[in-house]
This record gives structure tokens, sequence and C-alpha cells, in this order.
């Protein structure tokens, strides 16, 4: 991804910073519609937090999918992906995930989801 | 109808757990009018930073020739219970996007693919990959008012479809139009599911 000999492309430069180097996030459970909320909205984050993980867990202070979060802040979804894993880690934010994306929906969920649609029609 | 209002972001505290769907097609077939007609927030986009594929490109030995492209995704909500939530992915179907959607269609209900039968052969490639990474889908024909009217069963044999892969005519513009789209997508996977669950128990 980065070039031995430390060239970044230009454009790339900002997302890797505000997410230390990494292009992946610590966790495969977090996902596009991955509920997250702050844990205690009075806690201080770490010194060393960046304005995108502030801006994060002010944005995840009530319930919010990891998309929506993403696309209010203005920031790109794999990036908030990432902020995001380690802040669960941290105890920062708490997740309410989806369907765990190694299995398939049970016919329970999909009849739920059915009623659902149907509701609304 | 238990609906946040379009003038608040937040989901309800009580809801537990997260659905999607995507909705797949070619630039300008509906996905976007689709996903509004039926979503309870003014639709969403957000952008998504992925690495150019060089397709017929060799990299030079030594020098770098990836570049980093952005892509716009439009996405929009349904809360359909007190519990649970269903997002809508309307994203691109053509070939250089579909690393982006492999990812967003892990842990998906579905796809609804959205057709435009005056470019009926835009869907062949979005179709055959769907068919090979075995994930459930339905197709959608947007009527478009210039558009001949054809029989699902006409769209079913152009596109050389399953006998059992829904077919649904609809207007994405309208809301009760594209609820029924999703419902007939929503349907199959859960006739599917059902039939493999008693396999699997049997």
């Amino acid at each position: 991804m980065i070039g031995s000999d430390g060239e970044y492309p230009a454009r790339a430069l900002r997302p890797y910073v505000i997410t230390k180097g990494r292009s992946r996030p610590t966790r495969n459970t977090v996902n596009v519609e991955t509920l997250l909320i702050t844990v205690d909205p009075g806690r201080e984050l770490p010194v060393t937090a960046t304005r995108e993980e502030h801006a994060l867990v002010r944005m995840c202070e009530q319930l919010l999918s990891l998309v929506e979060a993403a696309a209010h802040l203005q920031l790109p979804v794999s990036l908030v992906t990432i902020l995001a894993s380690d802040l669960i880690d941290a105890g920062y934010l708490s997740a309410r995930s989806g369907i765990p994306q190694t299995s398939r929906p049970d016919s329970k969920l999909l009849q739920e989801v059915l009623n659902g649609l149907r509701r609304i029609k | 109808m238990v609906s946040a209002g379009s003038n608040d972001r937040y989901l309800p505290a009580t809801v537990q757990q997260s659905v999607k769907i995507l909705i797949v097609g070619a630039f300008g077939v509906g996905k976007t009018t689709l996903v509004g007609s039926v979503s309870e927030i003014e639709p969403l986009r957000t952008e998504e930073l992925m690495t150019e594929a060089s397709v017929g490109i060799d990299d030079l030995v030594g020098v770098s020739t990836k570049t980093t492209t952005t892509v716009a995704m439009d996405f929009g909500r349904i809360t359909l219970s007190p519990e649970l939530v269903l997002y809508l992915f309307g994203t691109p179907g053509q070939r250089r996007f579909w690393d982006l959607w492999d990812g967003l269609a892990e842990g998906a209900l579905g796809v609804l693919v959205m057709v435009d039968t005056r470019r009926l052969e835009d869907s062949f490639d979005v179709l055959e990959q769907l068919e090979l990474r075995g994930l459930p889908f339905a197709v959608a024909i947007n009527q478009f008012p210039d558009s001949e009217k054809y029989e699902a069963d006409e769209i079913r044999s152009a596109l050389d479809l399953l006998p059992d892969t829904p077919v649904v005519v609809c207007d994405a513009r309208q809301r009760r139009s594209s609820v029924d789209a999703l419902i007939s997508l929503v349907e199959f996977v859960s006739r599917s599911t059902a039939t493999r669950e008693k396999e699997f128990s049997s």
C-alpha cells in the first residue's frame, strides 16, 4: 500500500494519518450497518485521540449505524470502520451488530423483516 | 408505522438489530429513486475510497500504478419494528465496483437488481456475478414512461434467469411499488431459507 521509499500519494495522506497508518479495522464484526452508541458521553477520550474520534463519539451519543455516522461526518466508511473498531476495543463505543458475516439470516428474522415491510406499505 | 421522522437522525434506543438489502443496477436505472421512495430518512450519500483495480494494466516493476478513487453510495433506512432496522444501499453494478459491493454484501439479506428494459445488456454482468457468488437476488424492472412494456416472463427468458428467481415490474418513484419489490425479494429469500433449514434438520 505504501511504497518502501516512504512516498505517499498526496490525496491518500489524510485518511492514513487519521487511522495511524492502518487500512484494516481491528475487528471484522464491524460493518456498515453495525449500530453504534457511546457508552458514557461524560467520559473523556485520551489526549492522543484525533479530532475524528472525538467527532464519532459525539455523533454516537444516541443510536446510529456506522454508515450514517460516516455520512453525517463526511468521512469515508472504511475510515470510520477503523476508528469505530478502536473505540469499541477501548470501551468508548458499544456495538449492536447485524447478522454475523459468515452466517445467513434465519427464518424468524426474515419473517420479522416481511412483517415490517408489509406494515409500512 | 414506526418512524424516526425525517428530521430526527437517530434510531429509537430500543433497536437491537440491523439488516441490509443491496440495490444494484446500472447508472441511471433508478436505485436512488427507489431508496428515496421507501426511506424514512432523507437518503444519505457516503463516499468510499477504493483502490482502482488496474485491469489489463501490468504494474511496472517497482512502480506503483494503483490509484484511489472515490465511489458514492446512496443509502436509506426503514425502522421495521421497535427492535429492527433495515438499511438499503444503492450501489453501482459496473464491473469496477464489484470490490465495493463484495464487502457490502457480507451479511446482506439479499440483492434487488434493478433493470431498465431499454438497456437489458447492462445487467448481464451483474446477474452473472450474483449467481457465481451465490447471493440471493430478485429482479425489479423499473418501468420508465418511454420504455416498452414487457411481460415478466419475457424478461426472465431474455435475462436467462432461473425459474424461481422473482421478477417484478415496479415504479421506483412509488413507495408502495418499491416496497412490493422488496417484499418479493425477502419472500424469495425466506422460501429458500425455509427449504434449506428443513433439509438441514432432516
